[in-house]
């Protein structure tokens, strides 16, 4: 009878483990989800003296992801973002995050320039506003400047299919 | 070459730990002598294979191959040769390879010690233990092979984390795995005495000394992290209540009880099935430990790459291991008997309370660590458990079992006298009464933990002491039961006094400038750059004083490695005997000046002397001489009618 007890209690602690495995537990809610996107002017990445703000933006849904030239799992959705890019649904711009130009621009020159433009964020002042923790990270914007989506880390080939693109698409007929 | 030769041992190593699984097995259900002698010679080779396999992958770290993925990525060529040998289980893989390693090295030195045993009891134990060992060398071999090479070949290697580089981090996992993996042998030793329906007096003792220098590895290992985390992290924290730390310590709460309850079981033959009860739960624990750890399930600062593949496999080793275990246990429970009758009052039954909060105390961190956990899978919330839950639980579990630790050595086994136990602990009673009320007073405030915890530490040296003195015939086990009870108050002595009357100050500072905490002034000299081997890092010199006279100099840094692109803060530390002297660089702002944080830790070096008076209490116990010399043969021959 005890015993039962203890058998049905390591069954209960099995399948809790097992539906924990089908969870992400860095898939934390961001609370910028549905507020503006903070506002910002940076330098343009290939030309500095250029500057770009999110303002600029209005009126049109866009994708913004912060990558570095310094982070290894940026390669890793390297691929996936060129794909998004390409698909032509939003503009991708990029973030260029706590990163040196002299490593940036040899960084896209080696494994391609998927982004419609980059800003610059040498000191990471615009990463605190938009609770940057994890680099890659991919913000989606709508037309009036709202932040729709939040992915932190390397985009997946199966969240740009299954929900990026699917939200940009949503977007699109919205505007 | 090396490593494929080491991949090619692993996987000859995996074949042994399956014949080692099944042979000696079979052979102890059918009486094959032949058989079951397979058993010791297959543990050796295994150790030395898996040994030689080990041997490998440091030999890559040490020449830089970096055509192996796993030196590519935890290692580089400007990385102190010390840190290129650590870094070898520096990685999930290393790890991994690292704990078959210390199992390989139990197997074999049960085979080694184990001649005073029955033939099939040590048949048992190791087919047990080679299935385990099968088991996590297939979990190495097909999701996380060590030796997987890297094509094109990188010039250099990504670094090892720089959290890691640390003398107490190349000694912390090894210790730690041979607490786990020693979990394992008291584990193997009651699924042998299930299998053979034999859950004596005599298995009590034979696996008292396995569970005691495992229970001392784990011990010391986690107070090595918990040491490690004190002047690495840098913020002068020593326990963080993470789910990883939290994995280690809920065998460790568990394993206790274990300690105890064979204690019972070997002396007076009760408990039994609650005694192999927690010997499988204490190994169920390891392997949910390195479950949490390895498969991503809670985030966490120890937390590997994250691997799906890796989890599932880890659930089926669990599922299996302790699966199966339970499920002989519940068939063979009805089977086990009871064994010696005891009074309400007694030393059975005060080292069954002593059992019972242990275990109630794991159940509760149990709780707190995987409720974030259940939350998620139920609801989808995301929470996170602070310390605040578990020093709230924790405190009320864990007072009376400190007041029960002094009682329970001194009360007669089966029956005690109430009143005979006050007249013996009144002196130490009004002692330890007299010390919580007063002795706050002398390091400032009185606060009621601060008594309470002085209380109960003076409370247990007391009755020790004064169980020294009532006992005639001493025995080693008996004086290392006494050494580990006053490292517990030691230990409760360090908790106590740093979480009562720790002090810190955050200050902004230019060289020149001074802060004062707690009468000890401490004077910014300079900062300047220093480089290291594969770092540069920023030097600060504090000139501190007492009342105009020097005390010391401390130079904490603040570093940064290039390859990992990370920062680290390398606290200096003045240790002393009643407390540490603590300074940290944060980031440097404007202007030239530094955050600098200063704290006072008043007697936290206790809480780890403390675990290595438990664990020398520990290894004194488990070398006494009866664990060595062969039953007395009239209990052998009971033994055997009985089965």
């Amino acid at each position: 009878m005890k015993t039962g007890w203890v058998v049905a209690a390591f069954a209960a602690l099995v399948v809790l483990l097992g539906v924990g495995l089908t969870l992400n537990p860095r898939e934390v809610p961001s609370p910028l989800v549905g507020k503006a996107a903070p506002g910002f002017e940076l330098p343009l990445l290939h030309a500095p003296e250029k500057t770009f703000s999110q303002k600029d933006m209005l009126g049109k849904a866009w994708v913004l992801n912060v990558w570095a030239s310094w982070c290894p799992p940026c390669l890793v959705e390297h691929p996936v973002v060129t794909a998004l890019a390409q698909s032509g649904l939003a503009p991708v711009v990029g973030l260029n995050y706590k990163d040196r130009r002299e490593d940036a621009l040899p960084w896209l020159k080696k494994h391609g320039d998927p982004y419609r433009f980059s800003v610059q964020d040498a000191a990471g002042r615009i990463g605190i506003d938009y609770g940057v923790y994890g680099v890659p990270e991919t913000y989606v914007i709508d037309r009036r400047g709202t932040i729709r989506y939040k992915h932190i880390g390397p985009l997946t080939p199966e969240v740009s299919r299954g929900k990026l693109q699917p939200l940009l698409q949503e977007l699109s007929r919205e505007g | 070459m090396i490593p494929e030769l080491g991949q090619l041992a692993l996987s000859v190593a995996l074949v042994v730990a399956l014949v080692q699984g099944i042979l000696p097995l079979a052979g102890a259900a059918r009486g094959d002598a032949a058989w079951m002698g397979v058993a010791r010679p297959a543990a050796h080779a295994q150790a030395l294979l898996i040994a030689f396999a080990f041997g490998c992958l440091v030999q890559s770290f040490v020449v830089n191959d970096f055509s192996v993925q796993n030196v590519a990525m935890n290692s580089n060529s400007a990385l102190p040769l010390h840190f290129r040998v650590a870094a070898s289980w520096g990685s999930h893989e290393g790890s991994l390879l690292l704990w078959c390693l210390m199992l390989g090295g139990w197997m074999s030195a049960v085979a080694l010690f184990s001649a005073h045993l029955p033939e099939s009891m040590t048949a048992r134990v190791l087919g047990v233990l080679g299935l385990v060992s099968a088991g996590f060398l297939a979990f190495l071999l097909f999701t996380s092979n060590p030796f997987d090479r890297l094509f094109p070949v990188p010039a250099d290697g990504r670094d090892l984390n720089p959290l890691l580089q640390d003398a107490g981090m190349v000694i912390h996992p090894p210790m730690l795995y041979m607490g786990y993996v020693g979990f394992s042998v008291a584990y193997a030793f009651a699924v042998a005495a299930l299998l053979s329906g034999r859950l004596d007096a005599a298995w009590a003792r034979w696996s008292r000394p396995w569970t005691t220098v495992a229970w001392v590895f784990l011990t010391l290992g986690i107070a090595l992290g918990s040491g490690w985390a004190y002047y690495e992290l840098g913020w002068g924290g020593w326990w963080f209540w993470d789910p990883v730390e939290n994995a280690s310590f809920l065998p460790w709460l568990v394993g206790t009880a274990l300690i105890h309850s064979l204690a019972v079981t070997e002396k007076r033959g009760a408990f039994r099935s609650w005694t192999v009860l927690l010997a499988i739960v204490a190994f169920a624990l390891s392997l949910l430990g390195t479950f949490l750890v390895r498969s991503g399930v809670l985030t966490s600062v120890h937390a590997f790459a994250v691997d799906p593949a890796r989890g599932v496999f880890i659930l089926a080793l669990f599922v299996g291991a302790i699966g199966s275990a339970l499920v002989l246990y519940a068939w063979r429970t009805s089977r086990i008997g009871l064994g010696g009758g005891f009074e309400p009052v007694s030393r059975e039954s005060l080292l069954l309370a002593n059992n019972v909060l242990l275990v109630t105390a794991a159940g509760a961190v149990l709780l707190g660590t995987l409720y974030p956990l259940a939350l998620d899978a139920f609801t989808g919330g995301k929470i996170s458990v602070g310390p605040q839950y578990f020093e709230i639980v924790f405190v009320p579990i864990m007072a009376p079992a400190l007041f029960l630790m002094g009682v329970g050595p001194l009360a007669r086994w089966k029956r005690a006298s109430l009143p005979e136990l006050a007249v013996l602990l009144r002196w130490a009673l009004g002692v330890s009464l007299a010390a919580g009320l007063l002795l706050p007073f002398a390091f400032g405030q009185w606060h009621a933990l601060v008594g309470l915890g002085l209380a109960l530490a003076v409370w247990i040296v007391a009755t020790a002491l004064l169980s020294l003195r009532k006992r005639l015939r001493q025995t080693r086990a008996h004086y290392g039961m006494v050494l580990a009870h006053i490292g517990v108050a030691v230990f409760v002595v360090g908790v106590t006094l740093v979480n009562g009357y720790e002090s810190e100050q955050d200050a902004k500072m230019v060289p020149g400038d001074s802060v004062t905490l707690d009468g000890y002034a401490f004077r910014l000299d300079s900062v300047r750059p220093v480089n290291g081997p594969n770092y540069r890092a920023a030097q600060a010199m504090f000139t501190v004083t007492r009342d105009g006279a020097p005390v010391t100099v401390m130079r904490p840094e603040r570093r940064s490695y290039p390859v990992q692109d990370q920062t680290m803060t390398e606290a200096a530390i003045k240790p002393g005997l009643t407390g540490d002297l603590y300074v940290s660089l944060g980031d440097p702002l404007e202007g030239g000046a530094w955050l600098v944080k200063v704290q006072i830790k008043p007697f936290i070096d206790w809480i780890w002397g403390g675990c290595v008076l438990m664990a020398i209490g520990g290894l004194l116990a488990a070398s006494d001489r009866r664990y060595r010399q062969p039953m007395p043969a009239r209990r052998e021959q009971a033994a055997e009618a009985a089965a």
